[in-house]
């Protein structure tokens, strides 16, 4: 702290940036692609429309990336979830098309995948099969109940308009200011007084335990940023048509995970198995009974990003699904999660499914074909991981 | 002058913290079974990877004299160049293999290109001969007893045509026919004009055998002595392993524990189930209120798997039979948490490995083992959280500038504070120690002390697994000696001896006793 005074605030941001710069990485790698393909697409990819389309398109990266961050920080892997999210995306399909009333379909799929995650969790843990082959055979096992549950009609059609609007449906206009969305300008601005609130809160008690805390016009400036950011965001989907309902699933399942994780019992022992699984042990972590839920609870948020996924293309087909692990497991590596484990942030890995979707959406948009788009992230996921674990080298020394 | 074969002069080696070896000399002659002794941490270890080339040269001071030339050994391959082998405490076979693939593993016969099996079984027969396994080189080495492996490794370095062969306690897992038939097999290889050098805590095997013996103690050479000048016997081993200036590095304490047993082990066993091991021999301890009891024995006791088989973590191993008391209830931890719900705590000998979550902060690591107490509904208090933390560093004197500090940064002595501040919040009240000061400087452990002596005043009741004898001397109200498994003396702190100690752990007594 006394050497940033010493060099004053330009020293003080430099040393911020540089000390810290794995846990900005992805809001710079997000930034720089917002620029580029705003600039490569002539502004089509900044409009309030494509904007729209992309969080609505992420909704189902971002939940999955929540749990899979749980799953790498332990030091695990799942590479069944695309697949477990496809059939179970299926399977709504098929309820719905039966007439089970959607109510009853989203607890009857979250049930499901948690079940499915449980016994995953159970073969890894009590039997010792390791996740990477548990998981990978769970892949080729949901791929073909996945052709099971399609075979006889190929792609499922949902007509459930219920159904449809949680990845495509919108906040109801309650009210209009002028030609803007008015309810979601209130969502954005009280957004913003929360976090204002939250952060103001966490300077205090960090004053209070006198822990390193940023300098005050460097505080000032990254919650004006953050405020910004929202604010704009927030203005420009209210010119089109509002806060959608995925981001309002996104942000709950986020909220939910971030408090578990930062503020109870369980977060710190899923940190603690993470960072020393023998020393958590013999510390009294029960990592039988964590490994479980944490697989728990990834099968249900692949069962949340079936739903969002089948909901966005109001139907199933039977190739859904395909993949989405790696761009859950991408958007964590980029979102800071440490590749050995125990270290990670789920609001990050979120940051990181937009940085992955952003991706997606630019080259679309730019015409660039699916099969220059796979070797594309594949180049990325291969520099994120090892921008990860050079910046992290160096930290040890 | 005899014919030295091998002269290691002034050999120095540090590790991060620690001086391991402080210009140590080590004169050995052709053909003689020369035998290397020490307690734990003495450096015999570190001297013979110097030798072999494991501390490949630059990293050490002082000079390796082969022969009268000066060698430079890079690596292992160096060494093996210069026709020596080492056999480590762990065997180095693959289980998977068979004999003879074990024995020509890295120096193939060959024909051509490929390997000639043929003659590498014909050759293997030989040399098994040799060391007199009557078994067919076909057997999977995983099927042999260890006994038989340890010959295998043998054969190996035979088969390299190594001139010296050092062996590192080769006997601590064999019983005794075995150990007989390989010391007798060492006989016959010296006169055939082999060189071995032998690490060994056996010191009853060591006066049958040694033509020479080097004590070690802290790093330093303290003599040889030579057994054709004069008959060696044990307990001038023993002197001069533990013989040094006893300093007053104990703070002292009123020795006054209650009558009162707070823990009881009665007639406890457990067996490795895949090699039908003993690993605990039917131990039976007390431990009463505000007592500190020593554990004391050599590496491979069975102290830390007695201490986490108490603890509720038995991994590799079965609880075969046996009676765990605590303040009179039976009890019987299946798994470390419930152990410390019930107020038993353990910590290990190993903080890096097995302690401490290297890449968290100070007050991460304190409060992780009860966080319950911190639970506001299913909220961690995080005030509380950090008054409590920066109490227990205040406490424990942990230095660091504050409780955000990562552990991983911190020095030995205050990663151990650490890691006792966690057991500490836990409030237990029984806390088993397993080697509290290893690695750390004479300033931090006299601070560890203090505290242990503080926590026993409160009432709380420790077990102090050490293997330095000063330690147990001088802190332990009661002390028991474990060799081998089983427990096999009970001292008096008051009127224990190093040398005490030592015959028990090398498990003379008993021989005695039996014979």
């Amino acid at each position: 702290m006394d050497d940033n005074r010493a060099r004053g605030l330009p020293g003080e941001v430099w040393a911020l940036l540089k000390g810290n710069i794995r846990n900005y990485a992805m809001y710079l790698a997000l930034m720089a692609l917002f620029i580029l393909f705003t600039i490569l697409t002539d502004g089509a990819f900044i409009t309030a429309r494509n904007l729209t389309n992309l969080i609505n398109q992420t909704g189902y990266v971002a939940v999955m990336a929540c749990g899979m961050t749980l799953v790498l920080i332990i030091q695990q892997i799942d590479l069944s979830i695309g697949y477990v999210a496809g059939f179970l995306g299926a399977c709504a399909a098929t309820l719905l098309s039966r007439g089970v009333a959607v109510p009853l379909v989203l607890p009857l799929i979250l049930l499901a995948g948690i079940a499915i995650g449980s016994l995953e969790g159970l073969i890894i843990g009590k039997v010792g099969v390791p996740a990477f082959v548990t998981t990978l055979a769970c892949q080729f096992i949901f791929r073909g109940m996945l052709s099971l549950v399609t075979e006889s009609t190929g792609t499922i059609l949902v007509k459930s308009d219920a159904f449809n609007q949680i990845s495509n449906g919108f906040l109801p206009p309650v009210f209009r200011m002028g030609p803007m969305h008015g309810l979601s300008l209130v969502v954005g601005a009280l957004s913003i007084a929360l976090i204002v609130w939250s952060r103001l809160r966490a300077r205090r008690d960090l004053k209070k335990y006198r822990f390193r805390t940023t300098s005050a016009p460097v505080f000032w400036a990254t919650l004006l940023l953050f405020a910004a950011v929202i604010g704009v965001l927030s203005y420009v989907l209210a010119n089109y048509r509002g806060v959608s309902w995925t981001i309002v699933v996104v942000v709950l399942v986020a909220f939910v995970y971030d408090f578990m994780m930062r503020r109870t019992r369980l977060g710190r022992h899923i940190y603690g198995m993470g960072g020393n699984r023998e020393a958590a042990l013999l510390s009294g972590v029960d990592t039988q009974k964590i490994l479980l839920f944490v697989f728990a609870s990834m099968g249900m948020l692949a069962g949340l990003g079936g739903v969002l996924f089948t909901s966005r293309l109001q139907s199933a087909t039977p190739t859904s699904g395909s993949g989405f692990e790696l761009d859950a497991i991408a958007s964590c590596y980029i979102g800071g999660v440490s590749t050995s484990g125990g270290i990670g942030k789920v609001t990050n890995s979120i940051i990181g499914s937009f940085v992955i979707m952003s991706l997606t959406n630019g080259l679309n948009l730019m015409g660039v074909g699916i099969t220059y788009q796979y070797v594309i992230k594949g180049i990325i996921f291969i520099l994120a991981v090892a921008f990860d674990v050079r910046s992290r080298a160096k930290k040890a020394i | 002058m005899a014919d030295i074969i091998l002269e290691m002069r002034g050999i120095s080696k540090s590790f991060p913290g620690v001086k391991a070896l402080d210009r140590v000399n080590f004169r050995v002659k052709r053909g003689e079974i020369h035998c290397l002794v020490g307690e734990n941490g003495a450096g015999k270890t570190t001297l013979m990877k110097v030798l072999s080339g494991v501390h490949p040269y630059g990293t050490y001071e002082g000079d390796i004299v082969l022969n009268g030339e000066v060698q430079r050994f890079h690596g292992i391959r160096d060494s093996e160049g210069a026709s020596i082998a080492i056999i480590s405490q762990e065997l180095a076979l693959i289980p998977d293999l068979t004999i003879y693939e074990n024995i020509f593993f890295g120096h193939e016969l060959m024909k051509g290109r490929l390997v000639d099996w043929h003659r590498t079984i014909l050759e293997s027969e030989k040399i098994l001969k040799k060391v007199r396994l009557d078994v067919n080189p076909t057997t999977k080495v995983g099927a042999l007893r260890v006994g038989a492996q340890q010959l295998v490794e043998i054969a190996k370095t035979l088969s390299k045509n190594a001139k010296i062969i050092i062996l590192d306690e080769p006997t601590s897992s064999l019983n005794e026919e075995d150990s007989d038939n390989l010391l007798r097999l060492l006989r016959e290889l010296r006169d055939d004009g082999a060189t071995i050098i032998m690490i060994s805590h056996r010191l009853r095997e060591v006066v049958k055998i040694a033509d020479t013996v080097t004590v070690l103690r802290d790093g330093t050479t303290v003599c040889s002595l030579d057994a054709s000048e004069k008959k060696i016997t044990e307990r001038e081993i023993i002197r001069h392993m533990v013989g040094r200036e006893i300093e007053n590095i104990y703070p002292k304490r009123e020795r006054r524990p209650s009558d009162a047993v707070l823990f009881e082990v009665r007639n406890f066993s457990a067996r490795n189930p895949s090699t039908g091991r003993s690993v605990l021999k039917n131990v039976s301890l007390n431990v009463r209120r505000g007592e500190i009891v020593g554990l004391a024995g050599l590496m491979g006791a069975g102290r830390t798997e007695l201490a986490l088989a108490l603890f509720g973590n038995t991994p590799g191993y079965r609880i075969a039979s046996g009676e765990v008391f605590l303040e009179g209830a039976p009890v019987r931890f299946s798994k470390p948490s419930e152990a410390i719900a019930a107020g038993v705590a353990y910590a290990s000998e190993d903080r890096k490995k097995n302690g401490l979550i290297l890449i968290q902060d100070i007050c991460f690591n304190i409060t992780l083992a009860n966080l319950r107490s911190l639970l506001k509904g299913i909220v961690i208090d995080r005030n509380e959280e950090v008054v409590q933390a920066n109490r227990y560093k205040e406490d424990l004197r942990i230095k660091a500038p504050s409780i955000q500090q990562t552990v991983l940064n911190l020095s030995g002595g205050n990663q151990q504070k650490t890691s006792l501040a966690k057991w500490l919040f836990a409030r237990p009240k029984l806390l088993i120690l397993d080697e509290p000061t290893r690695g750390i400087d004479v300033g931090a452990k006299y601070e560890i002390y203090t505290i242990m002596n503080e926590l026993v005043k409160s009432g709380m009741s420790i077990i102090m697994i050490s293997s330095e004898l000063m330690e147990i001397l001088g802190m332990s109200d009661r002390i028991y000696v474990m060799s081998e498994g089983a427990i096999t003396g009970e001292l008096d702190a008051r009127d224990a001896t190093e040398e005490g100690i030592m015959e028990f752990a090398t498990n003379t007594k008993e021989a005695v006793a039996n014979g």
